[in-house]
């Protein structure tokens, strides 16, 4: 390792490469980067705004008068479950503070995700492609790169952040509070922009830096829930200082609307310089397409179980159901060991209609749960869905076309995949109700009670689950270059169901979505036929679309 | 005669655009057939429907007896494919990728399969995502070469591979055609393809312009001869199969048909040579030919 290259002032006369601009071609990489990404950068700035009004609105809407404000504060307000997802809950009497509670967690998930996918799109996926292994010959510095994606993505959250402000001030909420609410917006992407971005670097394959990142992210948002949680529950609880462990509990920190603390903003400005600084340092020290953590050596034989399109589609797919596994079951776990609270909230004369809209019981518990169950599902789904979608990323790798090449068949291929898939979704959600039902059985002191609802409650989300995933592969078979609308399904179905009740739209719109009929269990009886529905269909679309994959030419879309 | 396999008529349409307008093709069993076309020509669209991947819009396919749409999976069994862009799991390791393929054909031979992995010097525990191009092509090669299936079908193997690799392949080659088996053997290579093949196919912007023995191309196509002679050489243009002739003083340049290179001699012999040059066609004037002829007729079509 050698130090970067360091020309104070290049002697005049001495116009050499060493005296090239170090961040030599980031101009004309951000343009290009800004074109090959225009329509991807503005799906992600449209969802995270339309969330914005769509939540803010909504609270405008329910929380004109003083006293209704104060009837919110009463409910929510000494909650640690609340706290978990909305934060430590500052200002909830004025409309600025309660919005906070409402929409910021969910902001900040669009916020950090797109910032740090898309850095590690635009650094490292790119050294994997060999596009920038082109790029470095031209005459861009190996600054230029890096400066590139920083300026491409930090100036998107910069845009959202500014944009996010007038939208706040359009509701006519306190001019230094919008400041604060667009600072910290833009300043979360810019600190995940930075993990990306050093992650980057640090591995050597873009799919274990994203997965990092993401999990850097999900310690974040489980520190803070846990930090604010204790502090909620007990304003001398040590617990509260995990919430000053994480970026994202700095955010709430700032207090927007409740007395704008500027310097914890000025604290997450250096965070992300610091981060995006030490990605810099790395990025000049390293050679181009290797990681600092070298890739470690695989097998030279295979296993005898690796030998068949099951074997290969079990290799391909056993990382993402870990991964999303491991996440949606600490989900479910922090997450359900709140629903003992409130029943303790409602006994102190908490509002049980808020819980029983959510779940739909009078047993608050119940309904908490429930309401946790079907989050854990909706993610399940989405998780099913990209497991389902990499048969596309197979087929597009032309790798798809090497297997079929051997004796493997195109249906049998395609069931391997899909099968995979739907036995990930079910351990996924099994492990999560056992986490759940665990957690919650233990606090309640009924673990044998609870935990075989939780455990049942979690089973029945997986068929609306399969529907998702079978609605992607009849994509994949029928409109191969519309993956896109796999996408748009899930997530479309999961944002309907989620916000759209707050919205209230029309009952007969919400009833679009398949998860607004998935079981709301253990809070409310388990019916049949929703399921049967969603099993029978899953089946249908599965048989045609793998009818259709045996007769469509492969790999050409 | 037994073909390895055999097509007649083959059209390929994508929307608007012709991939293949009526391809007539055949390999005999235990040949090395070679097939040549510049990037774009058909040759993957060829074998990607030889393989069942695409199906044909028009026209006949047999394979080993079979049709390769409908009995796809039992006919894999019996060939190996190894693809111009190999592409692999990034997370697996090569020897994996060797072995899973093996066995997805239904079985490998592990001397041959190790003895390949020296010969071609690849380390089977490198993940495939640390492969450069011709690693990644060295593993499906081994892959298909330690399978012993009747038929290999391979599309532009050496494009990745280094000199030293690529003769360590054509001896692979060479082996297989001594045990019997048929290769197939698309390339734009064509010092390759004419190292290596007993028949060569040409196919250019979707249709076969020539197919034959190197012998049999060879009659189609045109020596280049130099002679110095005693005396000014008089009245060659009118010999049937001289081409760019061109004389200076007593030396003289021209292109003959192969068939009629004894005719010029007998004429030149007259004037007494004082020097001859004749050099044989290689594969590379023939196929240049054939492309500078197909664009010069292009051209000449009016502009619709």
């Amino acid at each position: 390792m050698s130090a970067p290259v360091r020309t104070p002032s290049p002697p005049t006369g001495t116009a050499s490469v060493r005296g090239a601009p170090r961040l030599a071609g980031c101009g004309s990489l951000a343009r290009m980067a800004l074109r090959r990404d225009r329509v991807r950068l503005i799906v992600w700035a449209l969802l995270t705004l339309g969330i914005l009004v769509s939540l803010v609105s909504s609270v405008v809407r329910n929380q004109q008068t003083l006293a209704q404000r104060q009837e919110y504060a009463a409910h929510i307000g000494d909650s640690a479950a609340a706290a978990a997802f909305s934060g430590p809950l500052y200002g909830l009497t004025t409309k600025g503070g309660i919005a906070v509670a409402e929409a910021l967690t969910i902001i900040m998930f669009g916020m950090a995700l797109g910032s740090l996918l898309l850095i590690v799109r635009y650094t490292r996926t790119d050294e994997e492609t060999g596009r920038a292994e082109l790029i470095a010959s031209t005459g861009v510095s190996r600054y230029g790169r890096l400066a590139a994606a920083v300026v491409v993505v930090g100036g998107a959250d910069l845009v959202l952040g500014a944009v996010s402000t007038l939208i706040m001030l359009a509701f006519g909420l306190p001019a230094p509070g919008c400041v604060a609410f667009g600072l910290v917006l833009t300043l979360v992407g810019w600190t995940f922009a930075g993990v990306g971005a050093l992650f980057a670097q640090v591995f050597q394959h873009s799919r274990t830096a994203m997965g990092t990142s993401v999990a850097v992210f999900g310690a974040a948002l489980v520190l803070r829930a846990i930090g604010d949680a204790g502090l909620i529950a007990d304003g001398r609880s040590p617990l509260r200082y995990l919430s000053w462990a994480s970026p994202l509990g700095w955010a709430f920190e700032v207090r927007p609307y409740a007395g704008e603390r500027w310097w914890v903003a000025a604290l997450m400005f250096a965070l992300a310089v610091v981060l995006v600084g030490a990605a810099a340092a790395l990025v000049v020290r390293r050679d181009i397409d290797a990681g600092l953590i070298p890739a470690r050596l695989g097998r030279a034989r295979a296993t005898p179980r690796f030998g068949s399109a099951w074997g290969l589609a079990w290799r391909l797919q056993r990382g993402g159901i870990a991964g999303w596994g491991v996440g949606i079951a600490l989900f479910a776990g922090v997450f359900g060991s709140f629903a003992v609270e409130m029943d303790d909230m409602a006994r102190s004369g908490g509002s049980v209609d808020l819980l029983a809209r959510l779940g739909g019981s009078r047993v608050p518990s119940d309904s908490w749960i429930a309401w946790t169950l079907s989050l854990a599902g909706m993610v399940s789904a989405i998780y099913v869905v990209s497991a389902v979608l990499r048969l596309r990323a197979e087929e597009d790798g032309l790798r798809t076309e090497m297997v079929l090449a051997t004796a493997v068949g195109r249906r049998k291929w395609c069931a391997a995949h899909l099968v995979t898939a739907a036995v990930g979704v079910t351990v996924i959600m099994v492990a999560s109700g056992l986490v759940a039902g665990l957690v919650h059985g233990l606090r309640a002191d009924d673990l044998g009670g609870q935990l075989p609802r939780v455990l049942g409650g979690a089973l029945v989300q997986v068929p609306a689950a399969l529907l998702m995933a079978a609605v992607a592969f009849a994509v994949h078979a029928f409109l191969p270059r519309l993956t896109a609308l796999a996408w748009v399904a899930v997530v479309g179905a999961v944002l309907l169901t989620q916000i759209g009740a707050s919205l209230r739209f029309d009952q007969a719109v919400l009833d679009i979505s398949p998860f607004t009929h998935a079981p709301k269990a253990p809070a409310a009886p388990v019916h049949a036929a929703p399921l049967l529905w969603f099993l029978g269909s899953a089946v249908l679309l599965a048989a045609a679309g793998l009818y259709r994959v045996g007769r469509r030419d492969i790999g050409v879309s | 005669m037994s073909y390895a396999f055999e097509t007649e008529g083959l059209v390929k349409r994508f929307g608007a655009t012709t991939a293949l307008a009526g391809i007539d093709l055949a390999a005999r069993a235990g040949e090395v057939h070679g097939f040549l076309g510049p990037n774009g020509a058909g040759k993957s669209t060829t074998i990607r429907i030889l393989l069942g991947l695409l199906r044909a819009d028009a026209g006949t396919v047999r394979l080993l007896d079979g049709d390769p749409w409908r009995d796809a999976t039992e006919l894999h069994r019996r060939l190996a494919y190894v693809p111009g862009d190999v592409s692999l799991w990034p997370t697996v390791s090569g020897g994996e990728i060797i072995d899973l393929l093996g066995r997805l054909r239904g079985g490998l031979d592990r001397r041959r399969r190790d003895e390949l992995l020296d010969r071609f010097e690849l380390d089977p525990r490198k993940k495939a995502r640390a492969y450069s191009k011709g690693n990644r092509q060295k593993v499906a090669l081994v892959a298909a070469l330690a399978s012993g299936v009747e038929l290999l079908i391979l599309d532009e193997p050496t494009s990745g591979l280094d000199p030293l690799m690529a003769e360590v392949f054509k001896d692979c080659i060479a082996e297989e055609r001594k045990a019997g088996r048929t290769v197939f053997l698309a390339s734009h290579i064509l010092a390759e393809v004419e190292q290596l093949c007993d028949r060569i196919t040409i196919i250019r912007a979707g249709k076969i312009v020539e197919t034959g023995t190197m012998v049999d191309l060879r009659h189609l196509t045109r020596a280049s001869i130099r002679a110095e002679l005693a005396r000014r050489p008089e009245g060659l243009e009118q010999l049937p199969g001289v081409h760019e002739l061109h004389i200076e003083g007593l030396r003289l340049s021209c292109q003959v048909e192969t068939g009629r290179i004894g005719a010029l001699m007998s004429r030149l012999a007259e004037y007494d040579i004082r020097e001859l040059i004749s050099r044989p066609p290689s594969l590379e004037e023939t196929f240049l030919r054939h492309y500078r002829d197909q664009a010069t007729a292009a051209d000449r079509e009016p502009a619709l």
